[in-house]
C-alpha cells in the first residue's frame, strides 16, 4: 500500500504547475475560479495554449498529436488544472468523437478530422438525445435512408451543448428500422452547414443558453461521413459513453468549489461572525468536505486500478452518483451562505469587466443560477438513476 | 376537530382560484415579470376589485377581517399561480406593520390605500450584514430638530421597485444586534436620499436594495413609539411566515401535479417512467414531502394572528422549517424525474422549482429557524 505519487509523478506535477503559472491568462482564470462567464473566444484562446503545449488531446496516440499520459498523469492533471481555474474543456471534439474516429473510423477521417479537431477549425457538438429518447437512448428515431452516395436524414436532436458555435456534430441515426433498437443505429458525422439544418437555442431555467434543439429536414449527408459500419453505432456509443463517465464524477471541480465556498464563508456573516466560525454552517461544511475526501479516494483507487490494467466497472457509476451529489451539496451551501442575496439576478455581475459596485459579495451573482444550473449534473450522462440500474444490474444479476 | 373551511373561507379561496386561473396563464406571468413594474398591475386591480387587498383588514377600511386562515386561502392559490404581486409585501407586511404600531392618524392615512390596492407598500427590514436576523440592524436614524436622519442600507427589498410607500428598520439606539432600540419609518421612494438599485430575482419577481443617505423623516414618519419597533418587527414577520407557508404550499400543489402527470405520460423503455419502482417511490416522497408542508402551513395560519408567546414562535420557525426542507425536495427531485424538460425556461416546472428556493431565502431557511426552534425547545 503506498498511496504517496512516483518521484517521476511528482516531477509531472511539478511541470504542470510550472506550465499553468506561466501560461494560464490571469482573466481566463479570474472567470473559472469566480463562476463568471466564459467566451468562445476563452476556451479557442486556451486551447491554442494547450495544443501548443502538446497537451491538448490527452486521449490520444502520439502519431496524431496526442500525449501518453498515463491514468495517474490525467489526474494530476484534472487535480492541478481545477486547482488554477482552467476552463472546463469542452469534450465533444476531442474526448468524444475523437476516440471513436481513432478507433472505428477509417485512415481518410483520422487524416481529415483530426487536425482539424485539434486547430479548432472544428467545433464538435453530440447529437445523441432526441425529445422521445432521452434515458433510453436506443429509442432515437432520427432516420438516415442510404440514397446513392448520400444519406438523407430526417429528424430532431435535443440537449446539444453548445451547438449554436459547432460547425459539426456527429449523430447516432437510426439506419435499419427492421432489427432490435441496438442493433439499426449508425454514427454519422454531418456537417452543420449542409442545407436542412437548422438550430434553435433551449433557455435553460438560469436564463442561460448552453443547450439547443437540432432539426434534420432532408439533410444529405455523404456515405463516406459514416464511422465505422452501418448499424454499428450503437457498440461506438457505448465505448464513447465510457469515455464520458470518467471524469464526471468532477472531484477536482468539487475541491475548487469547496474552497470557493469557504472562502466565501469567511467573509459572509451571522450573527456579525464568519458563517465560517457559525456552529452549524461549518458543520454542513465539514460534512460535505469529509465526503469529498472519502470520494476522491475511491476516484484514485479507481485510477491505480486502471493504471493497473483494471476496466473500471460499477465503481465508476457509484463515483459518479456520489461525485455529483457532492457537487450538488457545495453549490446548495454557496447559495444559502449569502442568504437573502441567493434572490437578486444581478446579470451584469455575471462578467468579469464589470466595473460597478457589486451588490454583495462580489462573486454572490452567479451563485443561485450555478445551483439551479448543476441540477443538470444529476440528468446528463446517464442520470443518477440510470448508474444506480447499472450498479444494481452487475451486482444482482437478475 | 374540523380541519375543513368554512362556507366563506371556501368561497373566498374559490375566488381566487377563478381569477388566477382565468388571469394568470403560465405565459402571461412569463410576460408580466419582463414588465418595468415587474407584475401584472390589471390583476392587481383585479384584487383589489374584489375586496382580496382587503381581507386582513377591519371592516371599517373595506376588509373582511380577516385572520391566518383566510391569508391563507389567497395565498395558497397566488403559489398556485406563481403570481408575482406584491400582496405578502404590501398587505400582509407593510399593512401588518402600520396596522399594528401605526398611529390613528398614519393609519388613515396609509392602511384605506393599502386595503384598497390604490397604495402599494414595500418593507425593507433586512440588511447587507443581517443575513436572516432582523434585529441586525444598522442603519441609524438619528433625531433632527423634530424629525429623523435616517442612513443605512436595506437588502433585497422585494417589490420595493416600485413601492408608494417603504417601511424601513432602522437603530435609534442600542448595537447593531440588540432586540431593543429598533424603531420603524415609514417613507415616500421620492424621499431626497433614497437610491434603489433594482434587479429581478431568480424566480421572476423584483425588488431592489435601498440606500439611505441622509434621508430626513418627519416626526410623523415614525411608526409607534421610538426604540420600540422589535416585537412589532417580529410579531408582523411571523405573520409573514405563514402567509409564505401558505403560498409555498399552492407551489407545491402544482409542482407535484406536474411530476405526476410527466410520470404518467413521459414514456421511455416502452412504458410510462412511472412504472419505474424508483421513480413511484421518489413521487410518493414528494407528496408525503407536501402532506407535512400543509400540515405545518394550517398550523402556522392557525397561530398567526394570536398574542406574541413562545409557542407562536415556535410553531412559526417549525413551519418555516418544515417548508424549506419539503420544498426543495420537491424542487430538486421534481427537476430530476423531468429530466432535461425540467431545467428549460420554456416549460413551466422549473418555475415553480424556482419559486419554492426563493422562498426559502425569504425570512429565513430551514437552517436558520431550525436554530430558531432550537434556542426555543422546552425541557420536557
Amino acid at each position: 500500500m503506498d498511496m504517496n505519487y512516483t518521484a517521476e509523478e511528482l516531477a509531472f506535477r511539478d511541470e504542470v504547475r510550472k506550465f499553468l503559472d506561466e501560461k494560464l491568462p490571469e482573466d481566463i482564470a479570474a472567470k473559472v475560479k469566480s463562476f463568471k462567464k466564459l467566451s468562445k473566444e476563452d476556451h479557442q484562446r486556451w486551447q491554442k495554449i494547450l495544443v501548443e503545449k502538446g497537451w491538448y488531446a490527452t486521449h490520444w496516440p502520439e502519431e496524431y498529436g496526442g500525449v501518453k499520459w498515463t491514468p495517474v498523469q490525467k489526474h494530476i492533471w484534472d487535480e492541478e488544472s481545477c486547482r488554477y481555474g482552467v476552463p472546463r474543456s469542452i469534450p465533444f471534439g476531442v474526448n468524444m468523437v475523437a476516440p471513436v474516429i481513432i478507433k472505428f473510423g477509417n485512415e481518410e477521417q483520422k487524416q481529415k478530422y483530426l487536425p482539424r479537431i485539434l486547430s479548432g477549425e472544428d467545433w464538435w457538438c453530440q447529437g445523441y438525445s432526441e425529445p422521445g429518447a432521452g434515458s433510453d437512448l436506443a429509442s432515437l428515431k432520427t432516420r438516415a435512408v442510404r440514397e446513392g452516395d448520400h444519406y438523407i436524414v430526417n429528424g430532431q436532436k435535443t440537449w446539444t451543448t453548445l451547438g449554436q458555435y459547432a460547425n459539426m456534430i456527429f449523430c447516432l441515426v437510426r439506419t435499419n428500422t427492421e432489427v432490435k433498437k441496438q442493433e439499426g443505429i449508425s454514427f454519422l458525422l454531418i456537417d452543420m452547414n449542409t442545407p436542412g439544418i437548422t438550430v434553435r437555442p433551449i433557455i435553460t431555467l438560469d436564463g442561460e443558453h448552453e443547450v439547443n434543439e437540432v432539426f434534420f429536414e432532408d439533410v444529405r449527408v455523404p456515405v463516406e461521413n459514416l464511422v465505422g459500419e452501418e448499424d454499428k453505432g450503437w457498440t461506438y456509443a457505448k465505448y464513447l459513453l465510457t469515455y464520458e463517465r470518467t471524469g464526471l464524477a468532477g472531484i477536482g471541480m468539487s475541491k475548487a468549489a469547496l474552497s470557493h465556498l469557504k472562502q466565501l464563508a469567511s467573509r459572509r456573516l451571522k450573527n456579525g461572525k464568519p458563517l465560517l466560525e457559525d456552529p452549524s454552517f461549518s458543520q454542513r461544511i465539514a460534512k460535505v468536505e469529509i465526503d469529498l475526501t472519502a470520494a476522491a479516494i475511491s476516484n484514485l483507487r479507481i485510477i491505480a486500478s486502471v493504471e493497473g490494467g483494471g476496466v473500471p466497472g460499477a465503481e465508476s457509476s457509484m463515483l459518479k452518483v456520489k461525485g455529483t451529489e457532492i457537487r450538488q451539496a457545495i453549490n446548495d451551501l454557496a447559495r444559502r451562505a449569502i442568504g437573502p442575496y441567493a434572490l437578486p439576478f444581478v446579470e451584469e455581475e455575471l462578467y468579469l469587466d464589470y466595473d460597478g459596485e457589486f451588490l454583495s459579495d462580489k462573486d454572490a451573482a452567479p451563485l443561485s443560477a450555478q445551483y439551479f444550473n448543476n441540477r443538470k449534473l444529476s440528468i446528463f450522462g446517464g442520470s443518477n438513476e440510470i448508474q444506480k440500474n447499472i450498479v444494481s444490474k452487475m451486482i444482482l444479476g437478475l | 376537530m374540523d380541519f375543513r373551511l368554512n362556507e366563506e373561507q371556501q368561497m373566498l379561496q374559490d375566488t381566487v382560484a377563478r381569477l388566477v386561473r382565468g388571469e394568470y396563464s403560465f405565459e402571461k406571468r412569463l410576460e408580466f415579470s419582463e414588465t418595468e413594474l415587474g407584475f401584472s398591475a390589471d390583476f392587481w386591480k383585479q384584487l383589489s376589485e374584489l375586496g382580496l387587498t382587503a381581507v386582513p383588514f377591519s371592516e371599517e377600511l373595506g376588509g373582511f377581517g380577516g385572520g391566518g386562515v383566510e391569508v391563507q386561502s389567497v395565498m395558497t392559490e397566488l403559489g398556485r399561480g406563481l403570481c408575482i404581486e406584491p400582496y405578502l409585501q404590501s398587505v400582509i407586511l407593510g399593512g401588518g406593520l402600520i396596522g399594528q404600531a401605526g398611529s390613528d392618524s398614519q393609519k388613515e392615512n396609509w392602511l384605506a390605500g393599502i386595503a384598497s390596492g390604490e397604495l402599494r407598500a414595500a418593507v425593507g427590514l433586512q440588511e447587507p450584514q443581517s443575513y436572516y436576523d432582523l434585529n441586525n440592524v444598522e442603519t441609524r436614524a438619528g433625531k433632527n430638530g423634530d424629525g429623523y436622519t435616517l442612513n443605512g442600507r436595506k437588502a433585497v427589498v422585494i417589490g420595493g421597485h416600485c413601492a408608494d410607500l417603504i417601511v424601513v428598520s432602522a437603530r435609534t439606539s442600542g448595537d447593531s444586534c440588540d432586540a431593543s432600540g429598533l424603531s420603524l419609518f415609514a417613507l415616500s421612494p421620492d424621499t431626497a436620499g433614497v437610491e434603489r438599485r433594482t434587479y429581478p430575482t431568480i424566480d421572476g419577481a423584483k425588488g431592489c436594495d435601498i440606500t439611505l443617505n441622509n434621508v430626513q423623516v418627519g416626526a410623523d414618519a415614525l411608526l409607534g413609539e421610538e426604540g420600540q419597533a422589535g416585537g412589532v418587527i417580529e410579531y408582523q414577520a411571523g405573520r409573514a411566515i405563514a402567509a409564505l407557508c401558505a403560498e409555498a404550499v399552492g407551489v407545491m400543489e402544482v409542482a407535484n401535479d406536474l411530476t405526476l402527470d410527466y410520470l404518467k405520460q413521459r414514456k421511455q423503455f416502452g412504458v410510462p417512467i412511472g412504472k419505474f419502482q424508483v421513480l413511484q417511490h421518489r413521487m410518493v416522497d414528494m407528496m408525503s414531502e407536501l402532506e407535512q408542508a400543509r400540515s405545518m402551513a394550517i398550523l402556522a395560519a392557525s397561530v398567526a394572528d394570536n398574542e406574541q408567546s413562545d409557542e407562536r414562535r415556535r410553531v412559526l420557525a417549525a413551519a418555516k422549517n418544515v417548508i424549506g426542507r419539503a420544498g426543495q425536495y420537491i424542487s430538486e427531485n421534481g427537476i430530476q424525474m423531468h429530466g432535461g424538460i425540467g431545467m428549460t425556461w420554456e416549460y413551466n416546472f422549473a418555475h415553480y422549482a424556482k419559486r419554492l428556493i426563493g422562498i426559502n431565502h425569504q425570512l429565513g431557511d430551514d437552517d436558520f429557524h431550525l436554530e430558531r426552534y432550537a434556542s426555543l425547545l422546552q425541557a420536557s
